[in-house]
């Protein structure tokens, strides 16, 4: 384990931007984003929960695709470049870590999508642990230990440091390259951290929910429940969880009339949304309640069924946070065990 | 006017309303009244026809500068379209103007059938505006730019 | 608050009205949301307090598609946003029972967090019964106290007033909480260059993410399918692919509402990325007041709008401002 003075993070820094691009949390406009690097932006590393995960940086809420262009009637198509360049995504917390694992099962599998492996195999996560997780986090119920994140490189802040753990090849070869930054240390201190924070856990309300009941073979109890009728009503349909989210993974692809071509781009899209999942045919979710019920089902039943039980949630509290109307997975969560408690 | 290669050639769209102000540009043209080759008109049927987003729409694919032409307040031919469009156009050229974008980009001229003269004299003022104002750069979609 | 539960038990059994659309409590001290209560049992859920910032009025326009009566609870400033409703014949005043509630001004959890608040458990002070001057918060890392008058939402220091423009009873009291002109934020950005004015709305507007809250939320949003709905509307709809886009949704959006917002601030409560979208909405406002007299949607049902009547001698759009 090495470790390297707080106060010297943007040598730090800069030295990784030396080779790689950097992305990390950069306070805008008084929210903070994961965002590039540069000399003057505003590094806020010491937030918990960015507005937006840092899923971004593997998978863009829009890409362009390809671009066909025409020129005195000839129509050229170029299509858009795979990512080349080493990438560093700095100060990820545990929970978005395993929400770019969700990912992974969703674009790495077959039909491997290009765009998405090109950024993976070029990005090197650096992982921080929390110190102080907050009410709306409850990582702890998805088997999520957010003080010892698993990524390329792992991270502590403790007292004036930050303490710096390479665990794999790629986290290896990025602490070589900065390695004149660095200086040996145990790791006693972190492990007193790493209780310290445990004890935090503990006493936070969301973090001991069960998940009893949630698995992905409870389709049709769980469908058919008429909860859902009761829960949906105060949703506005609006995306706001689906965009916060690190693990919500479904997208649109679409065309843009750029005047003399067409740029093909795809984008986020959202279960909530009304054109969601359209075709010819019209939509197979025509009511606010379906469309709302599909968000927790598949996070919490259609996701563990095709993916060995691995849920499409990791805890990160962003959409308790976000809702306009106060909902969330948790209250969703609770509501049924409640039923199941009165039954 | 002579223009070397070089020289910006802004480009404006002219949205004129079909009884009155392209009926005077019309007119410009028949009295042999040039106005700069920049101006691309497009024809609507009444001023009020035009709502935000054709404004909007303009800049995004590449407009300089956007001018609503209509008949004179009380010359319109369904009665009170202009007296309309001139309520929504003030407010969102001012709208324009609060998100910081040059003020002059945005007009509306009344032009009645007759004012060929004036159809003429308007586009020629109002290139020479966009000319000095240089390029949009604060209102356009990236995408349509290459 | 007990006693709105008590009203609300009496209307329901004496079958003035068949369900009662409140706010429910959470699960936490501070996350209520907006529910539909439809048996007196239900009502033991049912909280009035200082988090309760949501809107009903939007809700009021699918409780009128039902059967019965709705008993709604209405704050100062949502009974405007009723009335424009009403006026647009969106919400139907025969299902509507409405019930005007005091407020003493509703508190914003990010200001709280703000204030470096963390680990929450319990949030004390912010019941209607209470002064409303101090919250005594206790965390997992010990108890806090903060004013409560520096953890409002933006929307509650440039209050429009604590008058109800439409109910059928009114309960409990209010408290002023105006500290600010409403137009002052809309005049300091007037005063700013064409440059500085470009860089703020491109700051602010930058980390849109398109999630549309600010257009759902909205009560003077009605419309059954919104324009950027469409897939026919060349345009993204869902993303912001790039600056144009950003501004286009919201410069449309706001025009959209322009002179029927009533300037409750939901959008700006709601916007995950904190943008401060009630400064467009207060431009129009602040535009048609100084154009063609003052003018507040939502006040008086039968008043001319401004964007739908006009004046022969209205201003030129090229005139400057003077």
């Amino acid at each position: 384990m090495f470790k390297i003075a707080k106060n010297n993070l943007p040598a730090l820094f800069r030295k990784i931007k030396e080779q790689r691009e950097l992305y990390l949390p950069i306070r805008a406009a008084e929210q903070v984003n994961y965002g590039v690097y540069t000399e003057d932006a505003d590094v806020a590393l010491e937030t918990l929960k960015t507005v937006k995960s840092p899923k971004d940086a593997f998978f863009p809420q829009s890409e362009t695709l390809y671009t066909c262009n025409k020129e005195e009637n000839k129509w050229s198509i170029t299509p858009e470049e795979l990512q080349s360049q080493e990438f560093v995504v700095f100060g990820i917390k545990g929970c978005d870590v395993k929400g770019i694992e969700v990912l992974d099962r969703v674009f790495l599998s077959e039909p491997v999508d290009t765009f998405y492996k090109a950024r993976r195999d070029h990005g090197i996560l650096v992982a921080l642990a929390c110190n102080e997780p907050e009410d709306s986090c409850f990582c702890k119920a998805f088997g999520i230990d957010c003080t010892d994140p698993k990524a390329d490189v792992a991270t502590w802040f403790v007292e004036d440091y930050l303490y710096w753990n390479p665990l794999t090849d790629k986290g290896n070869a990025l602490t070589e390259a900065v390695k004149e930054l660095l200086e040996e240390a145990d790791d006693s201190k972190v492990k007193e951290q790493q209780e310290a924070t445990k004890k935090i856990v503990e006493k936070l309300p969301y973090m001991s929910i069960s998940l009893d009941g949630w698995n992905g073979d409870v389709l049709t109890e769980k469908f058919e429940s008429p909860l859902w009728e009761e829960l949906y009503k105060p949703c506005l349909a609006c995306g706001t969880c689906t965009f916060v989210c690190p693990t919500c993974q479904c997208y649109d692809i679409k065309d843009y009339n750029t005047g003399n071509g067409v740029q093909r781009y795809r984008c986020w899209d959202s279960c909530m949304y009304s054109d969601f999942t359209m075709m010819a045919h019209g939509n197979n979710r025509n009511s606010q309640m379906q469309r709302f019920r599909q968000r927790f089902m598949h996070k919490l039943v259609y996701f563990p069924a095709n993916n060995d039980g691995m849920y499409s949630c990791v805890g990160c509290g962003r959409c308790v946070d976000k809702c306009p109307s106060a909902l969330n997975i948790v209250k969703v969560i609770k509501a049924f065990s409640k039923e199941g408690g009165e039954k | 006017m002579p223009l070397n290669e070089n020289e910006f050639r802004p480009k404006i769209v002219a949205f004129c309303c079909n009884w009155c102000s392209y009926a005077g540009a019309d007119l410009a043209g028949s009295s042999r009244l040039s106005y700069p080759a920049d101006v691309k008109i497009i024809k609507v049927p009444c001023s009020c026809r035009v709502n935000p987003m054709f404004i909007l729409r303009a800049f995004e694919k590449g407009a300089d500068g956007v001018i609503l032409c209509g008949c004179h307040p009380g010359d319109c031919h369904y009665s009170t379209g202009n007296y309309y469009a001139r309520r929504r156009m003030t407010l969102l050229f001012s709208m324009l103007e609060y998100l910081g974008i040059e003020k002059g980009r945005t007009r509306v001229e009344w032009v009645s059938a007759a004012e060929g003269v004036k159809f003429s004299q308007t586009m020629n003022e109002f290139v020479e505006t966009i000319r000095s104002l240089g390029k949009n750069v604060r209102l356009g979609d990236l995408r349509c730019k290459n | 608050m007990q006693e709105l539960v008590t009203r609300a038990k009496e209307l329901l059994k004496d079958g003035t009205v068949t369900r009662v659309l409140g706010w429910k409590n959470g699960d936490l001290s501070y996350n209520p949301e907006p529910a539909f209560f439809e048996t007196e049992e239900a009502l033991s859920d049912f909280v009035y307090n200082g988090f309760c910032g949501a809107n009903l009025s939007k809700y009021m326009i699918e409780a009128s598609k039902k059967e019965g009566k709705t008993l709604v609870f209405l704050k100062p400033c949502d009974s405007y946003s009723f009335n424009q409703l009403l006026k647009e014949h969106r919400v139907d005043r025969e299902k509507a029972y409405i019930i005007g509630v005091g407020c003493k001004g509703k508190l914003d959890i990010e200001a709280i967090k703000k204030q470096g608040i963390k680990g929450i458990e319990t949030i004390k002070g912010a019941e209607m019964t209470d002064a409303c001057d101090t919250l005594e918060i206790s965390t997992i890392y010990g108890d806090k106290t903060v004013s409560y008058d520096d953890v409002m939402l933006s929307r509650c220091y440039s209050c429009k007033g604590k008058e109800h423009v439409i109910f059928d009873e009114q309960m409990l009291e209010s408290r002023d909480t105006a500290t600010k002109g409403r137009f002052d934020e809309v005049e300091a950005i007037e005063k700013m260059s064409p440059e500085e004015k470009f860089e703020f709305f491109r700051k602010e507007l930058s980390k849109c993410i398109r999630c549309n809250a600010c257009r759902n939320v909205c009560p003077a949003c009605s419309c059954r399918k919104c324009v950027f709905d469409s897939n026919k509307f060349d345009s993204a709809q869902k993303a912001n692919v790039d600056t144009f886009q950003e501004n286009m949704f919201h410069i449309i959006r706001a025009f959209h509402v322009a002179g029927r917002c009533t300037d409750c601030g939901e959008c700006s409560r709601v916007c995950p990325q904190g943008i401060p979208l009630h400064l467009f909405n207060r431009k129009f406002i602040k535009d048609i007041n100084e154009f063609y007299g003052d003018y507040v949607a939502g006040e008086d049902i039968d008043a001319e709008a401004p964007l739908t009547h006009f004046e022969f001698t209205d201003r030129e759009p090229n005139e400057e401002r003077g």
